[in-house]
C-alpha cells in the first residue's frame, strides 16, 4: 500500500535542486553566510577612513627585560613553550662570530653568559608582522587565517583546522599550533584591545618605548610622526610579503 | 650557530605528513602501470594490469587518513571543500583527491563489471556483496563487455593526467612555500612526480613477488621484465632530478646555501647521503641496470628485480621523510637545526603510521577474494616430498 505522505519524484527533484543551488549560493557568496563586515564598525566606516595599524620597534632602545613576553602572556593566555612575541640578543665576537639566543624559558631572563670577547651586543624584538601580502592567509585552504579591516591578519579559531600550512609558509616563524586548542596561533596586535583604543600588551609593558603601535592613516599618531622622522626596513623583505613592522637601527645579521 | 626560532622548536609536519605522499606516490605510479596496458597497449603487463589498478584504488582509499591523523580538527576537514578558499594550493585537494577517487573507482567497475556479475551466482556473503555493487545488474553480453572496455580505456586515459595532477600537486604544497630554503624549487612537482611512478612501480612489483611465493604461482618473466624496464628508466629520471636540484642548491650559492649544506652534511647525512643516495639509489641502478641489459638467468634476474624493488621503495620513503622532515629542520633564523624523532604510541606516531601503511594491503586481500587481482595465473607444479 503506497504511504500518504510519500512525496513525488518531481518534488523530491525539485527540492534536492534548491537545497543545492542554495548551498552553492552560500558557498560562493560567503558574505551571506557569515553576515555583515568583520570590522568593528561594521563595514560603515570607508576604507581611507579605518585604521591601517602597523608597528614599529627601535632595537636601539630594547634592553633585554623581556616584560613584552611577560605581559603578551598574561594578557593571551599563551601556553607555555610557545610565543606570540620573543626578544633575540645578538652578541657579535671580535672574531665575527654572532651568537644569537632567546629567552624563551618560564622566567623569561636571558642565560648569564661567562666573559667573552664581545664586541657589539644588542636586542631584538620579534612578533607576527602582518604583513600586507601575508603569506599564512594566502596559503590557508578554509580562509581561516585572514586580514581584518585594520590590516591586522588574524586567525579564526573556530574555522582553522590545524594543518599547519600558514606555519610552515611564514617566513618568520610567528606561528604555533595551540596544543590546547590544536588550531593556529599568532600575534593579535592584542585586537581585542587595540579596537577599545588601547595599546597592545607588549608597547604598554616596554619600559624603553621600544615598541610602538598606531594608525598609518592618521598622520598625528605617533607611530607615523616617528616613521618620518626614522629610516627603518622590515625583515626578510626579499619574501615580498610587505611587512607591517618596521624596525629601526636594524643590524645586517638580523634575519 | 644553532638558533632556532622559538616556536620552531617543534616540528608541526610529522610521520604522517612523510607517509601521506609516499601512498599518493604509491596510487599514482601503480595507477599508470595499469594504464600502460590499458591506454597505451602493453601487453605483456596485462598479467599485472588488475593488481595495479586494485592496488592504486586501495591506496587511496586510505590517502587521507594520515591527513586526518595529522589535522587538530579533524572534523573540520570537509570545510576544504564546502568553503574552499581558493588563493590556497591545499583547497584543491579534496576536489582533485575525490574526483581522481571517483575516476578510478569508475574504472575498477568497469574493468572488473564481468568477472563480479559471474561471483553473484555463488552462494555466500561476498557474492552478495558483489551483487551490491553490480547495482544488481545482471547482464553481461559480449556487447557489454565492448561497452565496459572503450568506457575503461577512456577513464584511464582521463586517469593519467589526473594522477600527475594529484601527485604535482602534492609536490607543488612543498614547492611553493618560499619560506622554506629546502622545499622552494619549481622542480619540486616534477621530482615528485617521478618518485611516485618509482614508488608505485616498485610496491607493485614487490608486492607481486610475494604474493606469487605465498600461492606458489609461476612468475610471469615478460612481465616483471618489463616492469623492470619501466622502473630502471623511471627511476634514472627521478635520481638526476633530484641530483640536480642538490647541484643547482650547491651551485647558485645563495644565502640559504650555507645552512643546507650544513643541513645535508649533518642532520641528513645518514638519511640523505648514505641511505638515499647511494644505498637506496645507486645499488639498485645497477642490479637494475643488470636485470634488464643482460641476459641472466630467471632466478638470478628475479632476485636483482625484487631486491631492487625493495630499495626503491625504501628510497622514496626516505626522500619523503628527507624532504618533508629535513625542511622542518633548517630554521627559518637560517643559523641551526631543530630536530624531530617520532613517538612510538603518539596519535602521530610510529605505530599509527604502520597501521595506516598495513592497512591497503589487507583491504587489497578481500577485494582479491571478491574477484581474482591475477585471473590468468599458472600455478607451479607440487614439490615432491624430500626435495
Amino acid at each position: 500500500m503506497p504511504c500518504n505522505n510519500a512525496i513525488s519524484r518531481r518534488t523530491m527533484i525539485q527540492r534536492i535542486a534548491i537545497g543545492a543551488s542554495g548551498t552553492l549560493l552560500l558557498t560562493l557568496f560567503p558574505k551571506l553566510t557569515f553576515g555583515k563586515d568583520d570590522a568593528p564598525d561594521g563595514g560603515k566606516l570607508p576604507a581611507k577612513k579605518r585604521p591601517l595599524y602597523a608597528y614599529a620597534v627601535d632595537t636601539s632602545r630594547c634592553i633585554g627585560c623581556c616584560s613584552c613576553m611577560r605581559a603578551c602572556r598574561a594578557e593571551n593566555d599563551v601556553p607555555k613553550e610557545r610565543y606570540r612575541t620573543w626578544v633575540e640578543r645578538y652578541r657579535v665576537k671580535a672574531d665575527g662570530e654572532v651568537k644569537v639566543d632567546v629567552a624563551a624559558n618560564d622566567n623569561f631572563v636571558f642565560e648569564e653568559t661567562p666573559p667573552e670577547d664581545i664586541v657589539k651586543a644588542f636586542f631584538v624584538p620579534k612578533m607576527c608582522n602582518h604583513c600586507e601580502k601575508s603569506v599564512c592567509s594566502q596559503v590557508c585552504p578554509v580562509g581561516a587565517s585572514y586580514e581584518s579591516p585594520e590590516g591586522v591578519v588574524l586567525v579564526d579559531t573556530k574555522r582553522c583546522i590545524g594543518c599547519g600550512y600558514c606555519i610552515q609558509a611564514c617566513p618568520y616563524g610567528t606561528r604555533f599550533i595551540n596544543p590546547e586548542t590544536h588550531v593556529a596561533s599568532k600575534c593579535t596586535w592584542c585586537y581585542h584591545r587595540i579596537t577599545r583604543g588601547e595599546l597592545p600588551a607588549c608597547v604598554l609593558s616596554c619600559p624603553k618605548g621600544a615598541r610602538m603601535f598606531g594608525d598609518l592613516h592618521d598622520p598625528q599618531s605617533h607611530l607615523s610622526v616617528f616613521m618620518k622622522q626614522r629610516r627603518y626596513r622590515v625583515l626578510k623583505p626579499e619574501m615580498g610579503t610587505r611587512p607591517k613592522c618596521y624596525y629601526v637601527d636594524l643590524d645586517l645579521e638580523v634575519i | 650557530m644553532n638558533y632556532v626560532f622559538p616556536n620552531e622548536l617543534h616540528v608541526t609536519w610529522t610521520v604522517m605528513i612523510v607517509l601521506y605522499p609516499y601512498i599518493t606516490g604509491l596510487v599514482a605510479g601503480a595507477f599508470i602501470v595499469s594504464s600502460l596496458y590499458h591506454v597505451f597497449g602493453r601487453d605483456e603487463l596485462k598479467p599485472i594490469s588488475r593488481f595495479s589498478l586494485a592496488s592504486a584504488f586501495v591506496f587511496l582509499l586510505f590517502a587521507t587518513m594520515p591527513l586526518l591523523m595529522h589535522l587538530g580538527h579533524a572534523e573540520r576537514a570537509f570545510n576544504i571543500m564546502l568553503t574552499p578558499h581558493f588563493t590556497s594550493a591545499m583547497a584543491g585537494f579534496g576536489y582533485i583527491y575525490s574526483s581522481y577517487l571517483i575516476l578510478v573507482a569508475l574504472e575498477i567497475w568497469f574493468v572488473m563489471r564481468s568477472d563480479l556479475i559471474k561471483r553473484t551466482h555463488d552462494k555466500g556473503f561476498l557474492p552478495l556483496v558483489c551483487r551490491a555493487i553490480v547495482l544488481f545488474n545482471y547482464r553481461d553480453t559480449p556487447e557489454t563487455r565492448l561497452a565496459n572496455h572503450r568506457i575503461a580505456k577512456i577513464l584511464a586515459g582521463l586517469g593519467i593526467p589526473m594522477a600527475c595532477m594529484l601527485h604535482g600537486y602534492v609536490g607543488f604544497l612543498f614547492g611553493s612555500i618560499k619560506a622554506n630554503p629546502w622545499w622552494a624549487t619549481p622542480l619540486m612537482f616534477v621530482i615528485f612526480i617521478f618518485s611516485a611512478i618509482v614508488s608505485g612501480i616498485s610496491v607493485l612489483i614487490f608486492h607481486y613477488f610475494i604474493v606469487s611465493k605465498i600461492n606458489r604461482w609461476k612468475i610471469n618473466g615478460p612481465c616483471v621484465r618489463s616492469m623492470a624496464s619501466y622502473l630502471w628508466a623511471f627511476m634514472i629520471v627521478a635520481v638526476a632530478l633530484e641530483g640536480m636540484e642538490l647541484l643547482s642548491i650547491v651551485y647558485e650559492q645563495t644565502e640559504a646555501t650555507d645552512v643546507l649544506e650544513l643541513l645535508i652534511s649533518t642532520k641528513l647525512f645518514w638519511s640523505y647521503v648514505v641511505f638515499q643516495f647511494f644505498i637506496c639509489s645507486i645499488v639498485p641502478f645497477f642490479m637494475l641496470g643488470a636485470a634488464v641489459l643482460f641476459r641472466l638467468s630467471d632466478r638470478v634476474a628475479y632476485a636483482l628485480i625484487w631486491l631492487s624493488s625493495c630499495m626503491l621503495l625504501a628510497q622514496v620513503l626516505l626522500m619523503r621523510w628527507n624532504v618533508v622532515v629535513g625542511g622542518q629542520l633548517v630554521s627559518k633564523s637560517m643559523r641551526g637545526f631543530t630536530s624531530y624523532m617520532p613517538g612510538v604510541w603518539e596519535k602521530e606516531g610510529l605505530i599509527t603510521a604502520g597501521v595506516i601503511f598495513t592497512m591497503p594491503f589487507l583491504i587489497l586481500y578481500v577485494f582479491h577474494r571478491l574477484v581474482s587481482l591475477f585471473p590468468d595465473v599458472e600455478k607451479l607444479p607440487k614439490r615432491s616430498n624430500g626435495v
